[in-house]
């Protein structure tokens, strides 16, 4: 971490004299790439609103580690978003109901129930953090997790990355190419839902599915082939990350919103350019 | 779903299965790729009848990619991601390209490698999706009704491709098709499924047989079929005629 601050000491700006400006940016190069590359596979597979539903689920994830009086209510946001995916999967596979139907009446179901949870005794106002989120009080034991966490996705994610196209692409030509589409299936949707959930307490429940999504959309409206999707939606969630950064500590407001306010700047300009 | 089926297929064998819909056609094809559980056993006697039940390279074409029109995916994408371990956007090894291009020239869609899958017609994607099965050239052949969204002359071509596919690697090619006659002229056996095997044998007699008439409303006549497609082929086993519902 030292010699992470240490490469700020001659930069000649005024945000980064800051230990937690320091931080705050290691944790923004930790999560948008890692939700970028999620995001590629995410608008592939078409599970957009299969995520949001994921992010939605942290305020019963929330409410049950405060009911179960746990400081740091992470484990329990990644645990039930993780059982959530997994039951999710398993509705869509064996229920009559239109995938968006019923990920539509989850989420409502998830919201009301953490919200109701949350708010008895009137004591919801404290939450307010997870709905914006907050970067700027990221710890450096809490990089070291967050480090963790997004090292072990990347790895599974590259593996598998083959895997999860195939699958995207017809479930009968992945079987037949030895990727197990229903397998598959539930691990990807458990990935999204671990990054979503580890990602939320910094950038907030309200704009996460956008980091998600945007990136990728832009990129997707430019690349001429997969690897350029790929590489231009992590370029583009860097770069935007980076700069929403830098600009919410000059206009003083909550980073993920800004984040997402420039990287769909950068969608508006993605389409003007296919436009034309 | 299914029961009761005992298919055989050859090497150099051209099968084609057709069935009324919801017969079962691609709920097999599915079972087969290993997609469906199922109960039934496939075994396989290779040269010299050693017999295996593991899974023999089963090349599968379907009938459609889910691909939205802003989809990045082009054709070498599929190549990469399927032959190779690497991240396909992580870079392709030469070794890949090559063995693309050689697939692709086989079935005459050499010029297609670099092109986005969203921008190329039905017929250009049926032949992309034939060479990608045939890299690496499997043992078993499964095609889905991969011509059901083709004009006449795309279809033909599409199935002279696949005859010589087979007699060029001597391969073992299941289709599943709704045009009757088309697939009768290139098929060496005809197999009507609905739920089980109702009737199996060369595809003239097959298209002659009154199962045919009971399943979808229409039958043909000697005539008819030789009148248009003078180019069945007789089979040495006649196996047509078992009665409905009766285990094969």
């Amino acid at each position: 971490m030292n010699a992470w601050h240490a490469l700020f000491m001659n930069l000649p700006f005024e945000w980064a004299q800051y230990d937690f400006m320091h931080n705050a940016l290691l944790a923004v190069l930790l999560v948008s790439p890692l939700l970028a590359l999620l995001g590629c596979l995410v608008i592939n597979n078409q599970m957009a609103f299969f995520s949001e539903a994921m992010g939605h689920s942290a305020l019963t994830g929330l409410a049950l580690g405060a009911l179960l009086g746990i400081a740091d209510p992470t484990a329990t946001i990644v645990g039930f978003a993780v059982v959530l995916a997994v039951a999710m999967v398993l509705m869509r596979r064996y229920s009559a109901v239109p995938p968006d139907t019923s990920i539509a009446l989850v989420m409502a179901f998830v919201v009301a129930l953490g919200v109701v949870l949350l708010s008895r005794g009137g004591g919801f106002a404290r939450y307010s953090r997870y709905l914006i989120g907050d970067i700027l009080t990221i710890t450096p034991g809490e990089l070291g997790t967050l480090a963790v966490v997004s090292g072990g996705v990347a790895v599974m994610w590259v593996f598998l990355f083959n895997a999860f196209f195939f699958v995207s692409l017809n479930r009968s030509l992945a079987a037949s190419r030895g990727f197990p589409a229903g397998v598959l299936e539930a691990v990807f949707s458990v990935l999204v839902a671990v990054v979503v959930s580890v990602s939320i307490p910094w950038v907030g429940l309200l704009v996460i599915n956008s980091m998600l999504i945007l990136p990728a959309a832009t990129s997707r409206n430019l690349a001429r082939n997969t690897r350029w999707y790929v590489l231009g939606a992590v370029g583009v969630s860097l770069l935007s990350g980076v700069l929403g950064l830098i600009c919410s500590y000059y206009w003083n407001t909550a980073t993920g919103a800004t984040i997402v306010l420039w990287a769909c700047g950068f969608f508006a300009v993605s389409l003007a350019v296919r436009k034309r | 779903m299914l029961e009761r089926l005992r298919l055989h297929m050859h090497c150099g064998e051209l099968t084609a299965l057709i069935g009324p819909n919801g017969a079962g056609k691609t709920t097999l094809l599915r079972a087969m790729v290993g997609e469906l559980p199922h109960t039934g056993t496939l075994r396989f006697i290779h040269h010299g009848n050693v017999e295996t039940t593991t899974p023999l390279r089963i090349g599968y074409v379907p009938q459609k990619l889910e691909l939205d029109r802003t989809s990045p995916t082009t054709v070498m994408d599929l190549f990469s991601g399927a032959l190779s371990r690497w991240p396909l956007w992580a870079g392709t090894r030469r070794e890949v390209i090559r063995e693309a291009q050689a697939k692709l020239e086989l079935v005459g869609a050499e010029s297609l490698l670099n092109r986005r899958i969203s921008e190329i017609s039905v017929g250009q994607l049926q032949r992309v999706l034939l060479a990608l099965a045939l890299a690496p050239v499997p043992e078993l052949l499964l095609l889905d009704e991969p011509v059901a969204a083709l004009d006449q002359g795309g279809m033909e071509r599409f199935y002279q491709t696949v005859s010589q596919m087979r007699t060029e690697y001597d391969l073992s090619i299941l289709l599943v098709s709704h045009d009757l006659t088309a697939a009768a002229q290139f098929a060496d056996r005809m197999i009507l499924l609905n739920r089980t095997v109702l009737c199996d044998g060369a595809p003239r007699e097959v298209l002659l047989n009154p199962l045919i008439r009971q399943t979808f409303g229409f039958g043909f006549t000697g005539e008819e079929i030789d009148g248009r497609r003078p180019l069945f082929k007789q089979l040495e086993h006649e196996q047509c005629a078992l009665p409905v519902g009766k285990a094969l």
